[in-house]
């Protein structure tokens, strides 16, 4: 573990971390607004599962920082600019199908991420993927299957699903883009080249969106700039606005 | 309504040996999707190791108004409770 540049790992623990918070709060925003309660209360438990994960990822990613800060400390008191989560986590909820659309595409790469992760030769990383892997791949089945009813459902849902996925379709490529922090964890063996994850990722969203009667945008065009925190959207400032809100105006309060 | 989901009635088995219980209903598209809303809403703490659901309308039940007939006649039959044995103690609790 000597050999590890614990900088890279710290930015890849916030990666996987800030994923997970930022998604994870985006959902719990449907919270008592979602169109049945059977929806509203499935989505809360996503969001409960992402935010559970988040605590793991960002909890180790202040470990290794070592300047003693907590997964709490990491989520609460860090500004835009230092979030490294990727741009489609942050994207607005938009309609219920869009909602679905985001958690489809994002649930199918990190069902392929978390399945190498725990080969990780980090244990600690092995640990917390295999915790997370059952929950992602409920997480995957359930959206798979509420794509493929709305995707084939009604002329108005198909409309909606479609529009959805030409939309996010040009956040996709930025979950597969790799860079420097990525050659140093696959040097470690800590995690896998995401680059290389794409043609499991196309296997699983190819299977479902077919089977939804939905076209697959041939675009490769790819928004970047949220993994390494060089340009978030607009949307994710008005986000941490709200979920920071308690700590901004009460500093180091608790209960 | 036209659009309304059908109704589905859930039944969980809270742990391994014991019976499935009726815990409650809820509404879904078809059976699969009502054994994955039953997981989300029923069984967020641990309460089941087993799932089952039927859609309501599978369901034949008793008329409330046959109760006189079915189970009054029942009431007064004491003698098919077996409660003038006596037991010996090393039985224990039956």
């Amino acid at each position: 573990m000597a050999n590890v540049d614990q900088q890279a790992l710290f930015q890849f623990l916030l990666r996987m971390g800030d994923n997970t918070l930022v998604l994870g709060h985006r959902v719990s925003e449907w919270c008592g607004h979602a169109p049945v309660l059977e929806e509203d209360i499935a989505l809360a438990n996503t969001a409960l599962d992402l935010i559970g994960q988040t605590q793991f990822w960002l909890g180790l990613a202040g470990e290794v920082e070592g300047k003693g800060q907590d997964a709490d400390a990491l989520a609460f008191r860090r500004d835009v600019w230092d979030f490294r989560n990727f741009l489609i986590c942050e994207m607005p909820n938009g309609d219920f199908g869009q909602t679905l659309m985001r958690q489809f595409l994002f649930d199918a790469w990190a069902s392929v991420t978390l399945a190498h992760l725990q080969k990780s030769s980090d244990e600690r990383v092995a640990g917390i993927a295999a915790k997370a892997s059952k929950e992602v791949a409920y997480h995957l089945e359930r959206s798979s299957d509420t794509i493929v009813g709305l995707g084939d459902g009604t002329a108005e849902s198909h409309d909606r699903m479609q529009a959805a996925l030409e939309y996010l379709w040009p956040y996709v490529g930025e979950m597969f883009a790799s860079d420097d922090v990525d050659a140093n964890m696959v040097a470690a063996g800590i995690a896998t080249d995401p680059a290389g994850l794409r043609g499991e990722f196309d296997a699983i969203i190819t299977r479902v969106l077919t089977q939804a009667t939905l076209n697959i945008p041939q675009s490769t065009f790819a928004h970047k700039g949220g993994r390494d925190g060089s340009i978030h959207t607009e949307h994710l400032g008005h986000l941490l606005t709200s979920m920071q809100w308690l700590q901004r105006v009460y500093p180091d309060a608790s209960w | 309504m036209q659009n309304e989901w059908p109704l589905w009635e859930v039944f969980i088995r809270g742990q391994h040996g014991m019976s499935h219980r009726h815990v409650g209903s809820l509404h879904a598209p078809n059976a699969e999707m009502a054994v994955k809303n039953a997981r989300d809403v029923y069984t967020r703490r641990n309460e089941g190791v087993s799932i089952w659901v039927v859609e309501a309308k599978h369901i034949t039940a008793t008329a409330p108004g046959d109760k006189g007939p079915l189970f009054e006649p029942s009431e007064s039959k004491v003698y098919r409770h077996p409660t003038f044995y006596d037991i010996p103690d090393e039985v224990g609790h039956m």
